[in-house]
C-alpha cells in the first residue's frame, strides 16, 4: 500500500472517507480493530464481575444453588432466545448493508430493537417478581429491605425462599448482590444499545450507507452480538447450575 | 484484504445451532451429572455457542490477524486475573495448620 507523500488517496473517492485514511478499506478496518480493542475492555468490566460470581460460588455452593433456583428459568430461556432471534436479525442488518438493501436492513435493524426491547421487558417482570418476593439486596429499595419469606420443609410456595442443606440466607443475599450487579449492567448495555440501534436506523433511512459504506452498521453489529455473549454465559451461570438439585429442595 | 460478505446461509445455520445449543443446555440443567459435571457441559455449551457468535456473527473467521492477537490478548489477560485470584482462594486453606 504507498504511503506517505505518494499517496494515491482520492478525497473525492467517497464522502464518508476521512482524510486521515487512505482508503474506505483501510477506514473499515481501523474502525473494526478500535471496536475490538473496546469490546477488550468489555471482557476485562464483566470479567470482573464473572470472577467475583465464580468465587463467591465456590464458597458457598448451597446457598448459590437455593437463590439460582428462586429465578424463573422459563423467562430466562426465553430470553436467551429472544437475544439469539436479535443477533441473527442484527447479522442480516449487517449482510443487507453490505449488498446495498436499505429497506432490508431498515426492517432488520427494526425487528432487532423491537427484539432488544422484549428481552428488557422480560428482564423488567423478572425484577418486579424479585421485588414482590423481597428479593432486592440490601437496603437498595427504601423502606424494602433483603426479607424474603424461607419456606418450611413440604411447603412449595414458589414466592418463598426454598434453602437447601447448608445454605445461608446472608449467602442467598449475596448471590442477589451479583445477579442483579451483573444482569442490571447487562440490561444497561442493552438500553445502550439501543440507543445506538436508533442512530444507526436515522442513518440508513437517509441512505447514508451503502455497500462502499456501512462501517457503523457492522460495528455496531459487534457490539450487539457482545452484549449477547455475556447473556450467553449469564443465563446457564445464574439460572440453571443447580437446577438438577430441585428435588433436594422444600 | 477486501471484505468478505457472510452469506445468509451461513447466518441461519449459526443461528439454528445456537438455538439447539441453548434447548441442550437447558435440557442438561435438569440431568443429575457426577460430581462437577453439570457446570462443565453448561460452561462448554455457553463456550461453543459463544466461539460461533464471535466467528460468524462477529465475522472474525474472515478477519486479520490482528484482530485474532486482539481477542487472545483480551482471553489470556481474563486467565490471568482468574488464575492468580484462586491461587489465593485455593490455598488458603493449606495455612491453617500454621496459623491455629
Amino acid at each position: 500500500m504507498p504511503e506517505g507523500l505518494a499517496t494515491t488517496h482520492d478525497r473525492a473517492s467517497h464522502p464518508a472517507l476521512r482524510h486521515h485514511f487512505e482508503n474506505m478499506e483501510q477506514q473499515r478496518e481501523a474502525g473494526t480493530l478500535g471496536m475490538w480493542v473496546f469490546l477488550v475492555t468489555e471482557v476485562m468490566f464483566f470479567g470482573g464481575m464473572f470472577l467475583a460470581y465464580t468465587l463467591y460460588r465456590s464458597q458457598y455452593p448451597a446457598a448459590f444453588v437455593s437463590a439460582s433456583n428462586h429465578l424463573d428459568i422459563k423467562l430466562g430461556a426465553i430470553n436467551t432466545g429472544v437475544l439469539i432471534v436479535s443477533s441473527f436479525t442484527m447479522a442480516m442488518a449487517v449482510y443487507s448493508t453490505q449488498i446495498g438493501k436499505r429497506r432490508t436492513t431498515i426492517v432488520c435493524l427494526i425487528l432487532t430493537m423491537i427484539l432488544g426491547a422484549t428481552f428488557l421487558g422480560i428482564k423488567a417482570i423478572e425484577y418486579h417478581d424479585k421485588y414482590n418476593d423481597h428479593l432486592i439486596p440490601g437496603r437498595l429499595i427504601p423502606g424494602r429491605p433483603f426479607a424474603p419469606e424461607v419456606a418450611q420443609p413440604g411447603d412449595h410456595d414458589p414466592h418463598k425462599l426454598h434453602l437447601i442443606e447448608g445454605a445461608n440466607v446472608r449467602n442467598v443475599e449475596l448471590f442477589y448482590w451479583i445477579y442483579f450487579a451483573m444482569t442490571g449492567m447487562h440490561a444497561l448495555h442493552m438500553i445502550i444499545g439501543l440507543g445506538i440501534m436508533t442512530v444507526i436506523l436515522i442513518m440508513a433511512w437517509r441512505g447514508k450507507f451503502s455497500p462502499e459504506y456501512h462501517a457503523p452498521v457492522e460495528i455496531s453489529g459487534l457490539y450487539w452480538h457482545f452484549v449477547d455473549i455475556i447473556w450467553i454465559f449469564l443465563f446457564p451461570l445464574l439460572y440453571l447450575l443447580g437446577r438438577h438439585l430441585e428435588g433436594h429442595i422444600g | 484484504m477486501s471484505e468478505h460478505i457472510v452469506q445468509p446461509r451461513i447466518y441461519i445455520t449459526i443461528f439454528l445451532t445456537l438455538m439447539v445449543g441453548t434447548t441442550l443446555t437447558v435440557m442438561a440443567a435438569f440431568y443429575d451429572f457426577p460430581g462437577p459435571l453439570n457446570a462443565v457441559v453448561a460452561l462448554t455449551i455457553a463456550s461453543i455457542k459463544a466461539t460461533l457468535v464471535v466467528l460468524f456473527f462477529m465475522h472474525v473467521r474472515y478477519s486479520g490477524r490482528l484482530i485474532w492477537l486482539v481477542i487472545i490478548a483480551a482471553l489470556l489477560w481474563l486467565a490471568i486475573m482468574f488464575a492468580i485470584t484462586f491461587s489465593d482462594y485455593w490455598t488458603r486453606a493449606w495455612l491453617a495448620p500454621f496459623t491455629s
